[in-house]
């Protein structure tokens, strides 16, 4: 899949945006007034920072509402629900931690549950995907939801969640990483059931349909050289799990902490990358894509 | 849950008007429906009720609204200002372009008319073009099919009055067995699909004989990937094993071919080896009835096929005893020849063994009465369920008159022509070559020339030569060289011009031909040749004038460009005195018309030539007070007679546009054209449908349809007399005699009988990778590539290698290669092909650009990814021993020798840009748009 | 509205046959040239004539080559557009309806005022056979030309696709995948008829038909037994091994003339 940096930056800074909201509405850290209104600012600019951006790459932003039409069948327009439902429910809960200095706990505990189906809605745009047999497995709302509960546990300074989370976060992205290499071929789909004309042969692409490019090339047909890939996953997983963890591990201070939540902003930010750009999708095949990993 | 859905306007309104036209997106000739909103073409499909295409269309005649509304279409008459090639022009009126080109050619004309070379390119007005140029006075006029097809066209009608090149078809609703030789896309692009797709879906087979299997070959039943150049052997084989076990049609070889005409077998006679005929020249063959020498058509006459014949001492045998004595010999045995053609020998037996069983064991009847020309009625028609085609793939070899000839002789042996199931002509054919003009080159100063210019040699006599044996034309065409080079040697014009070799020019006039690129074999030679200057600092051709629509590389080369329309703004007439759109079972012709009208300042060309010719005062042109006689095209369309009653079109003929074939002008007849959908059909009569050459009923419904002017009933040539004739003067027989250094290669090459020889030629050693192209189907030539729509399915051409050739170099998909032959060496891209001969790569053709040509940008992949094999040719071979240059070509005929191409491979550094790169041509249209959201009805 | 219907009247679709497809590109280009003329925006394209040109095209031919255990390798050409699926993943990801099947026919189709060009659906459609244009930024596909099949204003025969109109070789069939006595059924039946992909559940309704068995006439001399070849081989067997003696045959063969 082509790897594009609005949809790289809207899974991440949401995914992190509302891990956070989900602390806050669990009552970790229990803040309230100014220190609450920071926390928020931030969990919101992430939050809503990264849902706009997502519309980045709509054809159409203007008709944004009308993806919240269709949430009994399409996961993304639950996600729409989830996020406004989300989003107002933690306003609500975070006006009373502001304005009004109290913590109304049923409320918390609503927006934090629907800050997780939120992440969980968008991992589900991934996995449902039978096309990308990389992302289809409930690996992916586990990475989701594992990366954006440890990266909030880490804005929200929950240092020993966050030590934990974010180790079972690298855990559960290199068994994604180690189950997603094998995806494609396990998955069944290769040239010659896309073709089915394996019974006669061994199917190799000849000439492609056109020599210029089009959407599907560009979108879906993105190859990344399997050592440049695992490069990155070494880099990914240092960022994100192993050196906030290790930061974290050392005695507090704010500089360590800060470098902490840029390393796994860093992390995340490149393991999404890696998210996309590894992903391959099915109709890769028919224009030859893939080959290596599907023989 | 309800399923809730858009409602749907189910019944848009498709177009305001459909105007029926042709298509002229490739020669094929398709009838197309125009659909028109708001006066612009806003949608182009196949017309059904047209002959050719019956409702289809290709890729490039959908992609038609694209041409028509190209970028790159030229936008005034243009005035060359900088360098030859540079493509520097400046816009001027159509009246000074006429003035000037009036003022190069009016004096030629009255000096020395045959200064002027006027040559055009796959154009279908040729009987058109040629009457201008007759009528000028010069006799360098030919067309583009010297190095097209002339192979084809040629051996199919000296042999059988007939060729597969446009004028002919299988039966695609009989046959049960359909061999394909050499062909990636022909003339015929439409009606071979659809008859392919007819025989597939009645469960016949489909034998493809190619060294690459794509397209037509991909769909074949059985696929084989023969050596290049080698079919000859391989028919000649086949034929071989079908005589050796009696599997030839002996009762059709009789009745219908030479095979019974006795041949002179007087060695010292100087007619040694001609026919024997009557004093009214007829052939003579011996009536098995009588055992008698006697016409060949006399009345119920049974002609012998293995009689011999006792005159003074000599003892004539028949054509069908020569063929025995050479095909029987063990040299054709499969297994003598099965390495030479790369297949193995049981698989040459076993096909030639299915052609036998479908012939003779699946032959059927037809109930329909049919009368011959010696006057006896046969109850039913014998189907022979085999049927050919071939096309390029054996003619464009310097071998190919006589492959094409081996062939034809197949055909005939197993009697599949002209029956049902097997191979038909298409009218005006059947026409023996006996029926066509011969060539004429008579010039005299001020006056038109003395005939027409193209047309059938029958010997040494017919020759287009000087008093001194010079030649007389500047292509050199019916010379010793090629003497059977019917449609002339357009690649040789430029060369021959440059080296003023027979003679210099003046002016070099040109229409609808890319020859400083994909028409040219050595295009880096042709672009030097044109902007070549002599001591005095002028160019060596002093003048070029050319036609084009569209800012191709040609024009960058020309003085003076004459921009034409496109093909939906002008009319234009497929006609049956040229190549016109019929069927087997139809005389049919067509026109264009303009449906829509230029917005440039632009002009359908053969207009320009009514009021040139006018302004010249060509006889033809002019009306006896001498005011312009055709006003413009259809003016001449209308009303131009080229025999009494006949003229450009043969449908709505007489005043009231009752007459078919022959009548009066009629004024409304374009109209009439018009509401039958751009078209007139003709269809023949059940009972005229086969043995056309043989079958009175077809030869008077000819004479009815114009088509000819009295019956001419022929035999099939299996022994073509003509090349007896040039082989005896060889021998040194007669007044006109050879050079000598082109005896022994006149003895050898033009065999009566067909036969194979090798075209390597001597000087290519170490080079011994075939090396071909092939026709996109969605791409024509070069105009396909200004298409924004088809450029992106060929925007540029990886050489394709087979695997053994990969490995051996040490290349994997997307590598770079040199490639290089005798003449030069290219730098492109490669991929792996697995269904393909083992010695051989290829390319699609004419994908490559120059740089700035077709208002394309500088970096388009055309000019950067994309390449000719061109570069790699030359129209001379290398020297040999003795110094001489032999021309590139088919020493019958001429035909260039584009397929035997042979290179040497290696694996080159990675690079960005193909080699070789020229330097970009100014475009004189400037550049394309960057979005096209193409909808006229919005 | 993004649920799949739970039935469809009919099955409308497309036959493509493998064995005579001779990879023209004619339906492609018929396709697009008609697609940008009529339903909905029309498909553009960019950098039409520059260094990358790419455009909007719903139906696209590639090519395969296929090496037997044995024997040459073959070519298939393989025109692909929408299959009309069934169970179309890319109608149920659609988060805003714009995608949808019909009832009647099982067309599915986009509703380009709907669609925000999310790309979701083109996502999860395993084939291919979706593209957003990307000047008008909606998704674009076949419409399996909902607007020729049922339109009055085309004469009774032209109520047909156009790809399927163009066809040369006429390896292109429309028709009613639901109705066994249908042409297009009765094809699948005869000539075994595959779903491409179907593992991936799509339920396509369009089928392919693949290549009949090739090289069959004749096998390579080191194996004489398998091809057809030992049946043929009587069939040339020599009237003479001499000239002379072909003469004689030929004398005799005429007598029976
Ligand atoms: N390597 C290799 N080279 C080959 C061949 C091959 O097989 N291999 N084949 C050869 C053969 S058979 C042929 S026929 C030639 C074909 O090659 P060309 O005859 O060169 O064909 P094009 O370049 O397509 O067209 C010639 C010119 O006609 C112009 N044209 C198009 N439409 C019109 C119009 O309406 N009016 C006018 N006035 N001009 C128009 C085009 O712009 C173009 O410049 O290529 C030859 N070259
Ligand atoms: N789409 C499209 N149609 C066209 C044209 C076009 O440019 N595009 N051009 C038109 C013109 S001008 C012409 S002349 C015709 C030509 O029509 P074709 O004759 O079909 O022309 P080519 O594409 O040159 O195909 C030659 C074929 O012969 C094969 N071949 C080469 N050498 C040999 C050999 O020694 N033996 C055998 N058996 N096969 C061999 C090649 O592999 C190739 O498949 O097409 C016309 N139609
Ligand atoms: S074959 Fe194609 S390009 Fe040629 S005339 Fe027919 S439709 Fe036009
Ligand atoms: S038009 Fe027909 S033959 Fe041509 S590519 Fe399409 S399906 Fe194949
Ligand atoms: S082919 Fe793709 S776009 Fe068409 S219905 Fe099936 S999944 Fe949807
Ligand atoms: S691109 Fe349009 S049709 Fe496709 S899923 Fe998004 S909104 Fe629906
Ligand atoms: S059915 Fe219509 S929209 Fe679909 S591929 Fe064919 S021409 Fe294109
Ligand atoms: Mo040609």
């Amino acid at each position: 899949m082509h790897p594009a940096p609005s949809v790289i930056v809207f899974t991440s800074f949401s995914g992190l945006g509302f891990g956070l909201l989900f602390w806050l509405g669990i009552g970790l850290p229990a803040v309230t007034g100014w220190t609450a209104f920071a926390f928020f600012t931030i969990a919101y600019l992430f939050a809503v920072g990264g849902l706009v951006s997502s519309t980045f790459h709509l054809g159409h932003p203007e008709r944004a509402l009308k993806a919240f039409t269709q949430w009994r069948t399409s996961w993304l327009s639950r996600e729409g629900w989830a996020a406004v439902a989300s989003l107002i429910v933690m306003a609500a809960y975070g006006a009373g931690l502001v304005f009004v200095q109290s913590r109304w706990p049923v409320l918390g505990y609503v927006g934090a549950a629907l800050c997780l189906l939120t992440v969980f809605t968008t991992s589900m745009i991934y996995a449902q995907m039978k096309t990308i047999p990389r992302w289809n497995s409930v690996l992916t709302p586990l990475n989701y939801l594992s990366i954006s509960l440890g990266g909030g546990a880490l804005l929200a300074g929950q240092i020993t969640w966050a030590i934990w989370l974010l180790l079972a976060a690298g855990v559960l992205q290199i068994a994604a990483w180690l189950r997603g290499d094998r995806a494609l071929t396990d998955s069944g789909t290769d040239l010659a059931s896309a073709t089915r004309l394996g019974t006669i042969g061994k199917v190799r692409a000849f000439e492609p349909p056109h020599t210029g490019t089009n959407y599907l090339l560009k979108e879906f047909v993105h190859v990344v050289g399997r050592k440049h890939a695992l490069k990155l996953r070494v880099i990914a997983i240092t960022l994100m799990s192993a050196l906030p963890v290790l930061l974290l591990l050392l005695p507090f201070t704010h500089i360590a902490a800060a470098a902490a939540v840029v390393s796994h902003l860093a992390g995340v930010l490149t393991a999404r990358w890696l998210f996309f750009a590894e992903a391959e999708h099915v109709v890769g095949l028919y224009y030859g894509a893939h080959a290596g990993k599907a023989a | 849950m309800t399923h809730h859905q858009p409602e749907l306007d189910l019944s848009p309104k498709v177009s305001d008007e459909v105007r029926k036209t042709t298509c002229y997106m490739c020669a094929c000739r398709c009838g197309i429906n125009v659909h028109m909103k708001d006066g612009k073409v806003a949608y182009i499909e196949g017309n059904r009720d047209h002959p050719v295409n019956r409702g289809v269309l290709c890729a490039k005649g959908s992609a038609g609204i694209m041409q028509h509304n190209a970028p790159s279409r030229l936008r005034a008459p243009l005035k060359r200002v900088g360098p030859r090639g540079s493509g520097e022009f400046e816009e001027i009126t159509w009246d000074e372009a006429l003035e000037i080109a009036t003022g190069w050619l009016a004096p030629i004309r009255e000096t020395a008319p045959e200064k002027l070379a006027f040559f055009t390119g796959r154009d279908q007005s040729q009987s058109f073009t040629s009457l201008w140029a007759q009528s000028f006075g010069t006799p360098n006029y030919a067309a583009h099919g010297g190095f097209c097809s002339v192979n084809m066209a040629t051996a199919g009608i000296y042999t059988m009055g007939g060729a597969f090149w446009e004028f002919g078809q299988p039966d695609w609703d009989h046959t049960k067995l359909f061999m394909l030789f050499g062909v990636a896309e022909d003339h015929d692009s439409n009606p071979i699909k659809m008859g392919i797709g007819k025989i597939k879906a009645r469960g016949a087979r489909v034998i493809g004989v190619n060294p690459i299997r794509t397209g037509y070959n991909a769909v074949a039943d059985d696929w084989v990937g023969i050596t290049p150049g080698t079919d000859g052997l391989f028919i000649l084989s086949m034929v071989h094993c079908l005589m050796k076990s009696g599997r030839i049609d002996l009762h059709y070889l009789a009745q219908y071919t030479d095979a019974p005409v006795m041949v002179n077998a007087d060695e010292t006679s100087p007619q040694h080896g001609l026919l024997l005929r009557d004093e009214d020249g007829k052939e003579q063959v011996i009536d098995r009835r009588t055992g008698k020498l006697c016409a060949f058509d006399a009345p119920g006459v049974r002609p012998d096929l293995s009689a011999t014949y006792e005159v003074d001492g000599v003892t004539h045998r028949p054509v069908f005893h020569h063929m025995a004595e050479k095909y029987l010999a063990d040299t054709y045995a499969p297994e003598a020849i099965a390495d030479k053609v790369g297949i193995p020998a049981k698989r040459i037996r076993a096909i030639a063994a299915e052609l036998a069983r479908i012939a003779f064991d699946e032959a059927f009847e037809l109930q329909r009465e049919w009368t011959d020309f010696r006057g006896e009625t046969h109850k039913t028609m014998t189907g022979r369920p085999v049927s050919f085609h071939a096309m390029r793939g054996i003619s464009a070899h310097a071998n190919g008159f006589q492959t094409c000839r081996a062939l034809h002789l197949l055909q005939i042996i197993l009697g599949t022509v002209e029956v049902p199931g097997g191979f038909r002509f298409k009218p005006p054919y059947p026409k023996p070559a006996t029926a066509h003009p011969k060539p004429h080159s008579g010039v005299n100063p001020g006056a038109p020339l003395n005939g027409p210019h193209l047309g059938f040699v029958h010997g040494p006599d017919d020759l287009a030569l000087n008093e001194d044996g010079s030649p007389a034309r500047i292509d050199k065409a019916f010379t010793w060289e090629n003497p059977m080079s019917s449609h002339g040697l357009m690649h040789m014009v430029i060369s021959n011009a440059h080296a003023g070799d027979p003679y210099k020019i003046d002016t070099l006039f040109m229409y609808m031909a890319n020859m400083s690129w994909n028409s040219s074999l050595n295009v880096g030679g042709v672009m030097e040749m044109l902007t070549d200057k002599n001591e005095n600092g002028d160019y060596v051709i002093p003048r070029i004038i050319y036609s084009d629509a569209y800012s191709s590389e040609m024009v960058a080369y020309a003085d003076l460009i004459l921009p034409d329309t496109t093909y939906l703004e002008r009319h234009d007439c497929i006609s049956l005195l040229d190549r016109p759109i019929c069927e087997a079972d139809a005389a049919a012709d067509a026109i264009r018309w303009p449906v829509v009208q230029p917005d440039r300042d632009v002009r359908g060309f053969q207009s320009v030539l009514c009021e040139l010719g006018a302004k010249l005062g060509l006889p033809a042109f002019v009306n006896d007070d001498g005011s312009q006689k055709y006003a413009d095209y259809a003016d001449y369309i209308t009303n131009h007679m080229r025999r009494p009653g006949v003229g450009p079109l043969f449908g709505y003929r007489g005043a009231a546009g009752r007459q078919t074939g022959r009548g009066d002008a009629n004024p409304n007849q374009l109209d009439r054209y018009i509401e039958n959908g751009g078209f007139f059909i003709s269809h023949v009569p059940e009972e005229a449908a086969y043995y056309k050459p043989w079958n009175r009923d077809y030869q008077d419904w000819a004479v009815q349809n114009a088509l000819y002017d009295a019956p001419q009933p022929y035999l099939f040539s299996l022994y073509v007399e003509p090349l007896r004739r040039f082989q005896l003067a060889a021998e040194g027989h007669g007044e006109r005699q050879p050079p000598d250094h082109l005896r022994q290669r006149i003895i050898d090459t033009m065999s009566p009988l067909p036969i194979w020889y090798d075209c390597d030629s001597a000087g290519t050693e170490g080079y011994d990778i075939h090396a071909l192209t092939q026709r996109p189907m969605a791409m024509y030539h070069s105009w396909g590539g200004q298409n924004a729509w088809l450029r992106q399915i060929h925007g540029h051409n990886p050489l394709y290698l087979p695997t053994n050739l990969m490995r051996a170099h040490d290349l994997k998909d997307g590598d770079w290669a040199h490639v290089s032959s005798p003449h030069g060496r290219i730098t492109v891209p490669v991929m792996e092909m697995a269904a393909l001969n083992p010695n051989t790569v290829w390319t699609w053709n004419a994908i490559g650009k120059r740089k700035g040509a077709w208002a394309l940008d500088e970096d388009a992949p055309e000019a950067t990814k994309g390449f000719l094999l061109n570069h790699l040719m030359h129209e001379l071979l290398p020297p040999k021993g003795d110094g001489l240059r032999w021309s590139n070509s088919d020493p019958v005929t001429g035909q260039a020798a584009w397929f035997d191409l042979k290179v040497k491979i290696e694996k080159a550094e990675q690079i960005a840009q193909t080699r070789p790169d020229f330097p970009a041509q100014t475009s004189p249209v400037g550049k394309g748009p960057r979005l096209l959201r193409w909808k006229v009805g919005r | 509205m993004t649920a799949l219907p739970e039935r469809t009247d009919r099955k409308l679709g497309l036959v493509i046959d493998l064995d005579t497809c001779v990879g023209c590109h004619a339906c492609v280009i018929s396709c697009k040239g008609w697609n940008t003329e009529n339903y909905g925006a029309p498909l553009s394209d960019q950098d039409p004539y520059g260094g990358a040109p790419s455009g909007t095209f719903l139906n696209r031919v590639h090519s395969y080559e296929v090496q037997p255990p044995e024997g040459a390798a073959q070519l298939v050409h393989f025109p692909k557009s929408c299959l009309h699926c069934e169970d179309a993943p890319c109608v149920t990801v659609c988060p805003t309806g714009a995608s949808y099947k019909r009832v009647e026919d099982g067309i599915v189709l986009v509703n380009e005022s709907d669609c925000i060009g999310c790309g979701l659906c083109a996502w999860a459609c395993p084939y291919g056979a979706r593209e957003l244009d990307a000047a008008e930024g909606v998704m674009k596909k076949c419409t399996l030309c909902v607007d020729r099949i049922y339109n009055e204003n085309l004469p009774e025969v032209d109520r047909t696709p156009a790809c399927v109109r163009t066809c040369p070789a006429g390896a292109r069939h429309f028709g009613d995948l639901s109705d066994p006595a249908s042409d297009v059924s009765r094809l699948v039946s005869e000539r075994g008829g595959v779903d491409l992909m179907p593992e991936q559940g799509t339920k396509p309704v369009n089928k392919y038909l693949p290549p009949r068995p090739r090289d069959r006439l004749a096998r390579d001399a080191a194996e004489p037994t398998t091809g057809e070849i030992d049946v043929l081989a009587p069939f040339l067997e020599p009237v003479a091994e001499t000239p002379q003696g072909f003469i004689g045959w030929l004398d005799r063969a005429l007598e029976k003339l």
